[in-house]
């Protein structure tokens, strides 16, 4: 097999260790190598699993309680995995028993942040806690007042709009696990939209994505959604026109 | 009820134009979603056989979504070419799908009523083929765009080279682009999909990318698949753009939804002209589309999905692009639930955009929570081999590292140019041997010495 390629020797510098994507993987013929195509196969089986289990909220909820601001936990109309999947629209709608529990937390708070499983329980389990604690770090630095912390399951990013809009926030910041991918099954994304209310569109949130090990890093991403509330709060606009409103302040 | 079949006795009614093209297409789970789908295959059925019946005049007198408030509906209407409509404006839906499939029907004709053909009508027709119609019909339809190089001649097949990196460092942009280069790919376009969405990182990636490709002398072109705002600020600080992209849906509402308008499109065509980086009939603009985009921007006006996107490709060919791919499996199984879906769903976005007179490529791809898989891949990508698509996606082994989604391998482009004897474009295919890339039977060989001399120095890329 003198003719088929172990590109390695022909090339000079390692592509591999320039970037994670799957580069330099050698050949037979169009197929791949068999270890290579194992390798594959069990990735795609890992991250079929991230999709089909559930956060381990408990561990979630003790890693935030000492942040004493209060913890609400609610869930949206789809009911269960396969509904949740094939549903998104029940994923962005609050069930009536969740909206009773948020009643209570009604005021005029600058900032709300949720915590969204998403399609990536092990993104949450991962992620979330170290994120949203660096988030709430930076706003407290900033003097903005955050609403209690809302832990959803079965969740879209637009279950922020329902909650917020009870809330009556000014600002929603949701963190959800984002669709897994091969070799990030535990990526977070985080939406921040000004003014929410149910049927905002997706042109008016700002993202953050790609958070995990190995991505973006939790302090940046911190530093990142920081930045926005504070150019959302001064120009009261969220989405594709903020970076033009916001151009003209003065940076902090 | 306007729409009728009876069925052993029993009458299927469809209340209007929308509902029964609704009705009539295949299972999708975004139809079920969006609460318009048949109730079940019999129902379908008689959808079809009413629609069978239909003249294709009934799609010009009724707009699915009214002209006064969507822009894409009134754009359909003013450009449909009466003269070359001519031809065929006598036909129902089914005899329309005959005469798609004579053999008389060649280019010659394809190529004549392509203005004449609303997407309305491109998608129906499409619901009552098969698999096998999709492909024969689609497969006489040349469609040929031109910048550095030529893409969609009849018998090859062009790939983008997706090199995407997870904070677009420009390292990884670079090793990612290069190794696709080695396996062959990349000669409709390099492109990378942003993770970050400011001008000056759009300026920085379409910089690199051009440096690789002036460095090799590359016959291709290289885009950031950024918003379209932030091209045309690149554009103003006069940054190597060759191409601007949008993705693109087919209602004013979910363009919105992308932040865009007919208008705003115009002006990014305007401005990338102005570049005058490519020859006077050379195509600046790059779309994506999917199945699916307007239900989830809730635009799509109770019209399936399948139509919808159809929709799209009037905005598209209103721009003359240079390259257009429907990325199929992406939006997930809420749109399309499984490998038999999205199969189905690339096949008729390449059939009707190539009708549509567009370049019609395919993302071949799904996600990890759809009902999808590699071999799935396999099977629409020989597919639309057989078809006769301009172009697919291919990524460093099937696993793009920044959109968390599985599209082919450049490994895939392989076995289409050895296996399924789909060589690239000409001026590509004409580069590769030169620099010993392939031998002069198309094979591809291991990184020759003008290459690894490059990589040497590859490291300096956006240093």
């Amino acid at each position: 097999m003198a003719d088929e390629l172990d590109r390695k020797s022909a090339v000079s510098i390692d592509l591999r260790e320039m970037t994670q994507a799957r580069v330099l993987l050698g050949r037979f013929g169009a197929g791949l190598p068999t270890r290579a195509a194992q390798s594959f196969l069990l990735d795609h089986a890992r991250a079929r699993q991230a999709v089909w289990s559930e956060v381990d909220w408990a561990s979630v909820r003790a890693g935030l309680v000492d942040l004493k601001l209060g913890i609400v936990e609610v869930e949206s109309q789809a009911g269960d995995r396969a509904t949740y999947i094939r549903r998104p629209d029940l994923g962005r709608k609050l069930s009536w028993q969740a909206t009773e529990r948020l009643a209570d937390i009604r005021s005029d708070y600058d900032v709300l942040i949720v915590v969204a499983d998403g399609l990536s329980a092990s993104a949450i389990d991962t992620n979330a806690v170290s994120l949203a604690r660096a988030i709430v770090a930076h706003l407290y630095a900033r003097q903005l007042s955050i609403a209690p912390l809302v832990l959803a399951s079965q969740a879209r990013v637009a279950l922020g709009d329902p909650i917020a809009e009870i809330a009556g926030t000014r600002i929603s910041i949701v963190i959800i696990g984002e669709r897994p991918g091969l070799s990030a099954a535990d990526s977070v994304g985080v939406y921040v939209t000004c003014s929410p209310c149910p049927g905002t569109p997706d042109s008016r949130r700002n993202c953050i994505s790609n958070i995990r090990n190995g991505g973006l890093t939790v302090g940046s991403a911190a530093i990142g959604v920081a930045s926005l509330v504070v150019d959302m709060l001064k120009t009261g606009i969220s989405g594709v026109g903020l970076k033009d409103a916001s151009m003209g302040l003065p940076r902090d | 009820m306007r729409y009728k079949t009876t069925i052993d006795g029993t009458v299927y009614g469809f209340a209007d134009l929308k509902d029964l093209l609704a009705k009539a297409t295949p299972e999708r789970s975004g139809d079920q979603l969006a609460g318009v789908a048949a109730e079940g295959p019999v129902e379908r059925l008689a959808a079809q056989m009413a629609l069978a019946d239909l003249p294709l005049k009934a799609f010009l007198a009724e707009a699915l979504i009214p002209v006064e408030t969507d822009e894409v509906s009134r754009l359909i209407m003013e450009r449909h070419d009466k003269a070359a409509f001519a031809p065929i404006s006598s036909l129902t839906v089914g005899e329309f799908r005959e005469w798609l499939l004579r053999a008389e029907t060649a280019q010659r004709q394809l190529e004549a009523v392509t203005f004449g053909l609303t997407p309305e009508m491109v998608a129906a027709v499409s619901k009552i083929m098969r698999l096998q119609d999709l492909i024969s019909v689609a497969s006489k339809r040349e469609v040929v765009t031109r910048f550095r190089s030529t893409i969609g001649l009849k018998g090859r097949l062009s790939t983008r080279n997706q090199p995407n990196h997870p904070t677009d460092d420009s390292h990884g942009i670079a090793a990612s682009a290069i190794d696709g280069l080695l396996m062959g790919s990349g000669d409709a376009v390099i492109g990378v999909n942003p993770a970050t969405d400011t001008a000056d990182d759009y300026i920085r990636i379409v910089s690199l990318l051009d440096e690789l490709r002036a460095r090799l002398s590359i016959p291709t072109q290289t885009c950031c698949l950024g918003h379209v705002t932030t091209a045309m600020k690149a554009i103003a600080a006069k940054a190597p753009v060759d191409l601007v992209f949008q993705s693109i849906a087919g209602s004013q509402k979910a363009n919105e939804g992308f932040g865009v308008s007919l208008s705003l499109l115009k002006e990014a065509h305007e401005a990338v002209r102005s570049l005058g980086r490519g020859a006077i009939d050379a195509s600046l603009m790059y779309f994506e589309t999917g199945q699916g985009a307007a239900l989830s921007a809730d635009a799509n006006f109770g019209v399936d999905q399948q139509t919808m996107e159809a929709r799209a490709y009037a905005v598209a060919r209103e721009f003359s692009p240079l390259l257009v791919n429907t990325v199929v499996g992406f939006i997930g199984p809420e749109y399309l639930f499984n490998g038999k879906q999205i199969i189905r769903a690339g096949l008729e976005d390449h059939f009707c955009g190539k009708l549509l007179g567009l370049p019609m490529g395919v993302d071949v791809c799904y996600t990890n929570h759809a009902d999808a898989d590699q071999e799935d891949m396999d099977a629409l990508l020989t597919l639309l081999c057989a078809a006769n698509v301009n172009f697919v996606i291919t990524v460093p082994g099937a696993d793009d590292v920044m959109l968390n989604y599985q599209s082919l391998a450049h490994h895939d482009a392989v076995y289409c140019r050895e296996t399924l004897k789909r060589p690239p474009a000409p001026e590509f295919e004409r580069w590769l041997l030169d620099i010993g890339l392939i031998d002069g039977a198309g094979r591809l060989l291991e990184a020759p010495p003008k290459l690894a001399g490059y990589l040497a120095d590859a490291r300096l890329l956006g240093a």
